[in-house]
């Protein structure tokens, strides 16, 4: 999907990625030293992160494997303003949602022992029955991205052994199937996973957002000194793709698109048929409106529901472990995607050799990176790449397999099951054979949906559903007077317009369709979180409040100041 | 204090907006930064000031006693 057709193979590439993924196996076998065998140790590592595990590890399962191709790819087809609508809103909004609610659960989690998301609603509100509807809600969330993660490993995993084993698969052209390449991918998430539970996943995702700094700043600065250096490479933006540094378009850009066009077409003209036009062909000009731009800072609330952050913010050590993840994580956002933000505006008026680095007719924004950096020539980088892109999808994977794992664990059998008697013990068994069969259920899912293109274009809609449901847990920590039957409103306004609004979307441009979706202008979560907020004020005040009981134990002057 | 830092954070989700460059493709900062997204740079470097001032000015003090807290009675247990 992302380097196949692209990247030229090598066997440095191979090793590369063996020895990333023998590296997260050696991580998994080192965590078990550390495991005390309890369930607690292995679904939140028994809360004893420190704040640098706990920041680089947190920011690592934030940052999917967007963050490095798809950014540049955004930047490419959008320009510049792609940083301010998704990384600095997320800088502000995350940190925020970290500071706000993360801080509050973990209180919550370490005082009363919880290990859900639902283990605390069902408190907060009074109401068994709330976990029934949150649960199949949160999982049908979760499940497009974990699949589309399988897809994105499988095909990465292909793309770099193309012509590598040809004796043994001859029907690939010699490279890893994809059944065998996610079989080995989740195989080894597993493996690290059971090893070493939340810990592994921990280091896990630390590593990755290793390889993702390293991989920025190598790539970064290897592509600038390859165009001429950065003030060059910019400056032929400004010369051909004006528009790109810009959010707003104006005259003068319009002008600037009519001239190189004109140039292109009359370069085109002149060429030799079949050979390539040794011309830039600048990119139309487009406005990002200002509403666009607004609405997506209701994109990044969805980390306060994501489970599997949920579960990484329960294994601080404390609460003071928190403040350097809410203080840096803006800079790390940052610091990775600035280059990918450049690298992608770059791409849109790179000439090498009077050769354009993206043909002309190039119309997938996920290639871009993966063109820029094969112009290097360099298989370091392009290995760099690929063991990049595979750490961030892979840790965002297990960490999710892990959540899955705990969720199936304490709110269904452990809740409905057994009532919540579970020894540790049993927690812990049902735990590791719960991870097992989400493992193995997701792989079989993805062979099964691998060409089922729908996949893709609902995930895109997974972010807008986890940002419809802030204001429930928002709600649940600050608003005593919030009832169950709000909570119930809420996720069922919230989740229910997005039905809605994906159907028609669907229904419109085909559900396969991977167009943004826009809603009124703005983004779909906008008016999701919106209305989500309003059902819960208005049906919360029109039903009966809390318990004292219930209020006491969760605003208490111990709790809330 | 705390009043304050919060009204920062909401004046920097305002100013997020850029309602001064967005049109600027010819100036660069450092010689080849697009002043729009050094803006943005600066957002985000400001936010990482005032998330950390907030850290310091605007932390819950009840947070700071679970750290050793141990966990309720009559909760769920935790293997113990």
């Amino acid at each position: 999907m992302l380097l196949a057709d692209i990247v030229s193979p090598s066997h440095l590439q191979i090793w590369i990625i063996v020895t990333y993924l023998a590296a997260l196996i050696l991580l998994g076998v080192v965590s078990n030293r550390f495991f005390r065998g309890t369930a607690v140790d292995y679904f939140v590592a028994s809360r004893g992160l420190g704040p640098v595990l706990l920041v680089l590890s947190i920011f690592g399962t934030t940052m999917t494997a967007f963050a490095i191709q798809g950014s540049s790819g955004e930047a490419w087809a959008s320009g510049v303003g792609v940083y301010g609508k998704m990384a600095s809103w997320s800088g502000i909004v995350h940190a925020a949602c970290f500071f706000l609610i993360g801080v509050k659960l973990w209180s919550f989690g370490k005082r009363y022992g919880y290990q859900t998301q639902i283990q605390f609603f069902r408190e907060r509100f009074e109401s068994s029955g709330l976990g029934l509807v949150l649960f199949p809600i949160l999982t049908l969330l979760q499940t497009p991205y974990i699949i589309i993660g399988i897809i994105g490993a499988g095909n990465m995993i292909q793309a770099v052994t193309r012509g590598a084993f040809p004796e043994f698969f001859a029907s690939t052209q010699g490279a890893v199937p994809f059944w065998l390449g996610t079989l080995l991918s989740t195989g080894v998430v597993w493996l690290y996973v059971s090893l070493g539970g939340a810990r592994a996943t921990a280091w896990a995702n630390a590593l990755q957002t290793l390889i993702f700094l390293v991989v920025g700043v190598v790539t970064f600065w290897l592509i600038a000194d390859q165009l001429g250096g950065a003030g060059q490479a910019t400056r032929m933006v400004q010369e051909y793709n004006p528009s790109k540094l810009t959010r707003e378009v104006t005259p003068e850009h319009e002008a600037t698109y009519q001239e190189k066009l004109a140039e292109y077409e009359a370069a085109r003209a002149a060429a030799e048929p079949g050979a390539v036009v040794k011309a830039l062909k600048p990119h139309a000009p487009k406005t990002m409106t200002e509403w666009d731009f607004l609405s997506y800072g209701f994109i990044p609330l969805s980390v306060a529901m994501f489970p599997h952050l949920f579960q990484l913010w329960l294994t601080a050590r404390s609460a003071k472990a928190f403040r350097l993840t809410v203080t840096i994580h803006p800079l790390l956002i940052m610091c990775i995607w600035v280059p990918c933000i450049l690298i992608g505006v770059w791409a849109t008026s790179a000439l090498v050799d009077g050769r354009p680095v993206i043909p002309a007719d190039h119309t997938n924004p996920n290639t871009v990176l993966a063109l820029m950096v094969n112009m290097l020539r360099d298989p370091w980088v392009t290995g760099l790449l690929a063991a990049g892109v595979l750490s961030a999808i892979l840790g965002g994977m297990d960490a999710q397999f892990l959540c899955l794992g705990s969720m199936f664990t304490h709110d269904i059998v452990d809740h409905y099951m057994a009532h919540d008697r579970l020894t540790d013990h049993q927690r812990l068994l049902t735990g590791r054979t719960f991870v097992v069969i989400v493992v193995v259920l997701c792989w079989l899912l993805t062979l099964w949906l691998k060409e089922a293109k729908p996949i893709f274009g609902l995930a895109v809609w997974c972010f807008s559903g986890f940002a419809a449901l802030f204001p429930l847990v928002f709600g649940a920590l600050y608003w005593r007077r919030m009832t169950k039957w709000g909570a119930y409103a809420s996720v069922i306004s919230g989740i229910g317009l997005g039905g809605y609004f994906y159907v028609r979307a669907g229904l419109e441009h085909g559900f396969s369709s991977r167009i943004e979706p826009h809603v009124w202008g703005v983004v779909p979560a906008a008016p999701m979180v919106m209305i989500a907020a309003l059902a819960l004020v208005v049906v919360s005040l029109a039903t009966r409040p809390p318990s004292d009981a219930t209020i006491a134990k969760f605003f208490s002057p111990q709790v809330e100041r | 204090m705390k009043k304050l830092i919060y009204a920062l954070i909401v004046l920097l989700a305002i100013l997020h907006q850029d309602f001064w460059w967005r049109a600027d493709h010819q100036t660069l900062v450092l010689g080849f930064v697009p002043v729009s997204l050094a803006w943005h740079i600066g957002v985000s470097i400001v936010a990482c000031l005032l998330w950390g001032l907030a850290c310091r000015y605007c932390w819950p003090d009840d947070l700071v006693n679970d750290d050793d807290e141990p966990l309720l009675v009559g909760s769920r247990t935790e293997g113990h």
